[in-house]
């Protein structure tokens, strides 16, 4: 590897350090650029980065006057050295044209190091590297087949679309040529080419004709992958190619069958790379296609049974086989071969393999669960692995193979694994707990422990909808009230820096104080607590600087609700009024509101501040069917169609019942769900007063309190998006049109719950006088569940000059025609109206 | 849908880069904030870890050879245990290349393990299957650079023969 350059100048020897034998001092010429290796040598010897700097400045110095000189002899180590400098980070632009110059001598060496520093200074982005384009055209057509690689390599690397455009008919013209080393070279730059110019794929077809017929293992694999290629980017070449299957099949059984080959065999296997190429056309090719499908068969049979598996190698051939079963439309026995073979890659030593077997399980769980589920341990065992990737993939195939009837131990793993894992894990991990809790709880307590677990354990990491979600689940679960509240009580006693947990916490104990100081619990041993304990713990929570703003709020709710709980009244009164000039303004406004309820407004309070009733789910919380108990022993349930309302007084459900008549209509809810204070007083009135049904006045001035409870009340009422994007626009449909009154349903789906249709219903009025004291009611068949939320007001003023709207939300999970019977009282003209009517006239789209 | 490998990095334990491949065009600001961002990724890793890790959209396949790590990039899709295997190859070559090859092998020499590259992939696809090809092909290509500099007399060189 010697190389002698001559050498010139009267400094040279000194320089050059004794290499060269000779010199004459003929020429007076700037001494010769030092040669790479020195000044690699130099440079490391660098002690500090600013050592290192200045030669390097100093150098480039030298080589930025060698370029100006236009000396020929040593372009190309300058460049060398420019491109060693660049790779330490430095700038080199300067030195691009001199590459092109390079690209364009005769001399072999400076092309090398030309096209090098093309392919490292140079991108399509800047227009200089259009001038290699004739460089490499000529190049292309070189004697020497080297240069020819050169050309074909720098190209097939870094072309841009112009040059392709320019070039491509010197690829294909290679494409066809009988000399192996440049046909491999051609068929990759086919490749590049077609990536940056896919309209050129065409004039690349005519010459794949013998392309397989090869003997030469390199244009083989180039071959495959420019198959691979087009058949990937157009639908035709696919179909086109089709018909090459049997004899791809033919070069892969050679492949496996023949006997060892030197020059190929990798840890006794042949040619490992053209089988995993192969093995991925074959996929592409069988993708959508029985017959194809069908012909390859045998012979991923065959591979996934007769590779190797001791080596890295085999591995990532049957990696590829599984891979391409699993994607063709293969006979179920070679499916099940393919998922145990993963099974065995999850015992497998080797974390790669363990890592590659879980992504690809995670990837089949869903077509094939059953198949996936009989190596469910081994799976769950991955979660105590060291690797965090493979633990993530180890969490998400877990989850998904959680199911009813492996919950409880499931659970217990994966409750322990969020113990234990990192951060980065918890709040994936807490979210997928809770979702499969819901879906697959065997009993309420169960349920509620479960979330109880992960609150405590994993608080500050819940996403901040499990709140209002929590908080929905253990208000429907009543039974659990008692054992809920104390549990939750006990949380607090310990723990109160984790926001989600507290807030959860104060808003039960708010809720159901009173049950937790009565000592009610049945579930467990019921702890002895008084009132003034429990205001203790919740003023606590006012005052810690742990707690969140949000968190004060809920703690000053909480203890507000306890006034008409608990007997020391006065002790929440102060309190109330000591926040009142809080620096909060958000708890200064509640704390002066609540002041009010206490002063003028004392006589709504126990209204106000009653027990929730029962909530429908929100569409976005999934299965609105409330939990399948498994076969389970659970105390009384009550019955999950007639949610039992705690505060709706019986006689005006059987009001309705008789109005309406039948067995088959269920009481309907018509209020929106208190919030208490509620936005809007009237409703509240009238779900607990009025049982006149001609609908109350709107009361005299209610304060306008504002909403204290979790945010999602309103969010799954009114905030909730529910004219969000219609999927299928619903034709509306006139419902009631009589005596002058036209009322209109229009609807929209909920999104994203389809069982949930919503509909606006408009009420007009022809005639000259208004209809005032105007209340809409309806009723549903017993499947259904329907909520009426408050009308925008209660006059539908003469003449069209305006109209009420109103919400229902009708929840139709067994998909029924939909029917309503709905009542109308208004007052128009002095005298009061009232009518009844059927509404059987639903478009199919709004219950389909 | 494109299976490809977007580029390749060999770096030494001190975060010093020694090869850069990229096969995609990438503005030099962005190539200087990948590699360092890769690099601190690779180095914190443990050697109990696999080999495979996520960053940013794609897949990095990497493996520590002495004091050297080759780190490939590949889309999602790819099969990762083969690109082990590339990686493999390519250090056979670099092997056979050098006699035992080591980092200073890859410092001194580095315009010669990119010619190895070069011959090895293209577009980051594999050219040729067999070691004795490439090796083949870089032995005859050196040949040609040598017969270029062939040693000229001193009179050549004055020009005046």
């Amino acid at each position: 590897m010697t190389s002698w350059s001559a050498v010139v100048g009267s400094q040279c020897l000194s320089l050059h350090q004794g290499h060269l034998p000779t010199c004459l001092c003929v020429f007076q010429r700037m001494p010769a650029p030092i040669r790479l290796r020195e000044l690699i040598r130099t440079i490391r010897t660098a002690r500090t980065q600013a050592e290192e700097r200045e030669m390097i400045q100093k150098e480039c110095a030298a080589i930025r006057s060698s370029f100006r000189e236009e000396d020929n002899t040593y372009r190309c180590r300058n460049v060398a050295k420019l491109l060693y400098m660049h790779m330490l980070g430095y700038p080199a632009h300067f030195g691009q044209l001199e590459c092109l110059k390079l690209i364009a001598s005769q001399k072999f060496t400076d092309k090398r190091i030309g096209y090098l520093g093309a392919m490292l200074l140079l991108d399509e982005r800047q227009d200089v590297h259009l001038l290699m384009t004739n460089c490499i055209k000529n190049d292309l057509n070189h004697s020497t087949q080297y240069v020819q690689g050169l050309a074909l390599c720098t190209l097939g690397c870094m072309g841009s679309s112009e040059m392709c455009r320019d070039l491509a008919g010197e690829v294909e013209k290679l494409l066809k040529t009988s000399n192996s080393y440049l046909r491999k070279k051609a068929a990759l730059c086919a490749v590049h080419v077609i990536r940056k110019v896919p309209e050129l794929m065409e004039m690349f077809l005519p010459a794949t004709k013998n392309l397989l017929s090869e003997k030469n293992h390199g244009v083989l694999h180039t071959s495959v992958v420019l198959l691979t290629e087009m058949c990937e980017r157009s639908p035709d070449m696919l179909s086109h190619f089709r018909k090459l299957v049997p004899q791809l099949v033919r070069i892969l059984k050679n492949l496996i069958m023949s006997g060892y080959s030197p020059e190929h065999d990798v840890s006794g296997i042949s040619d490992p790379f053209l089988q995993v190429r192969i093995l991925r056309l074959l996929r592409i090719l069988g993708r959508s296609d029985d017959d194809s499908s069908e012909a390859m068969n045998d012979i991923l049979a065959q591979v996934a049974t007769n590779t190797e598996t001791s080596k890295n190698v085999g591995n990532a051939i049957l990696y590829e086989t599984v891979l391409t079963i699993m994607d063709i439309k293969s006979e179920s026995g070679l499916r099940v071969l393919a998922i145990n073979i993963l099974g065995r890659f999850l015992l497998n030593n080797d974390k790669n393999i363990r890592y590659v077997a879980l992504t690809s399980l995670l990837k089949t769980v869903q077509t094939d669960h059953n198949a996936v589920q009989r190596h469910r341990s081994t799976i769950v065992d991955c979660l105590k692995d060291l690797d965090v990737s493979i633990k993530r993939r180890a969490m998400e195939l877990s989850f998904a193979l959680v199911n009813g009837n492996n919950i409880r131990g499931m659970m217990k793993e994966l409750l322990y694994f969020l113990d234990s894992c990192d951060p980065e894990f918890k709040a994936d991990c807490a979210s997928g707990v809770f979702l499969a809790a819901e879906k697959y709880a065997p009993s309420k307590r169960w349920h509620i422990d479960t979330i109880m677990r992960v609150l405590t354990t994993a608080g500050s990491y819940v996403r901040d909808d499990s709140v209002p979600n929590l908080i929905q689940l253990i208000t429907n679960s009543v039974e659990m009230h008692a054992y809920t509240v104390q549990r939750l009580y006990k949380a607090l006693l310990d723990d109160i820096s984790q926001q989600p947990l507290v807030q959860v916490s104060s808003w039960c104990i708010g809720e159901y104080g009173d049950l937790l100081v009565s000592g009610q619990c049945e579930e467990e041993e019921p702890i002895q607590v008084t009132e003034d304990e429990v205001l203790d713990v919740l003023e606590g929570l006012l005052l810690s600087n742990l707690s969140t703003p949000v968190t004060r709020g809920y703690s000053l709710t909480a203890i507000m609700k306890l006034s008409t709980r608990f007997s020391s009244v006065n002790r929440i009164k102060k309190v109330v009024s000591v926040y009142g000039s809080s620096i909060d303004v958000e708890l200064q406004q509640r704390a002066v509101e609540y002041n009010a309820l206490f002063k003028k407004y004392d006589h709504m309070r126990p209204a106000l501040l009653e027990r929730m009733p029962i909530m429908e789910k929100t569409a976005s919380n999934g299965p609105t069917e409330i939990v399948q108990t498994n076969g389970e022993t659970e105390p009384s349930v009550p019955d999950t169609k007639h949610p039992p309302l705690v505060t709706q007084p019986a006689n005006q459900a059987n009001d309705l019942l008789d109005l309406l008549g039948g067995n088959d209509v269920v009481p309907v809810i018509q209020t929106t769900l208190p919030t208490k204070p509620a936005s809007a007083g009237g409703e509240l009135l009238d779900l607990l007063g009025d049982l006149s049904l001609s609908g109350g006045p709107a009361p005299a001035p209610v304060p306008s309190v504002p909403v204290s409870q979790p945010p999602f009340l309103l969010d799954g009422l009114s905030s909730q998006p529910l004219f969000t994007d219609i999927a299928a626009v619903i034709p509306p449909m006139t419902a009631y049109n009589k005596n002058g009154l036209k009322i209109e349903f229009t609807f929209e789906r909920a999104n994203p719950n389809p069982n949930i249709a919503v509909i606006t219903i408009h009420a007009t009025n022809t005639t000259e006088a208004d209809m005032t004291e105007f209340v809409f009611q309806a009723a549903v068949p017993k499947t259904f569940q329907l909520q009426l939320l408050s009308p925008s007001s209660n006059i539908v003023p003469a003449l069209n000059q305006g109209s009420i709207t109103q919400i229902i939300r009708v929840l139709n999970p067994q998909k029924q025609q939909l029917r309503m019977r709905v009542k109308l009282t208004y007052t128009h003209k002095g005298l009061p109206v009232q009518d009844l009517a059927e509404v059987n006239n639903f478009p199919p789209q709004s219950w389909q | 849908m494109v299976i490809t490998m977007r580029f390749m990095l060999l770096f030494s334990r001190q975060g010093k880069l020694r090869l850069q491949k990229w096969y995609t065009a990438t503005a030099e600001r962005d190539k200087k904030k990948m590699v360092r961002e890769l690099m601190q990724v690779v180095l914190a890793r443990k050697p109990k870890m696999c080999s495979f890790l996520e960053w940013r959209d794609l897949k990095i396949v990497y493996k520590r050879y002495a004091s050297l790590y080759f780190c490939c990039a590949v889309e999602e899709q790819d099969n990762e245990l083969i690109t082990l295997e590339v990686i493999h190859r390519f250090v056979e070559l670099l092997d056979k290349y050098f006699g035992s090859v080591c980092e200073l092998d890859i410092i001194f020499n580095f315009e010669k393990a990119y010619f190895i590259l070069d011959e090895f992939l293209m577009g980051g696809e594999i050219q040729d299957t067999s070691k004795k090809s490439v090796l083949k092909a870089i032995e005859q290509a050196d040949l040609l650079q040598e017969e270029d500099e062939s040693p000229r007399s001193v009179l050549e060189e004055m020009g005046l023969a």
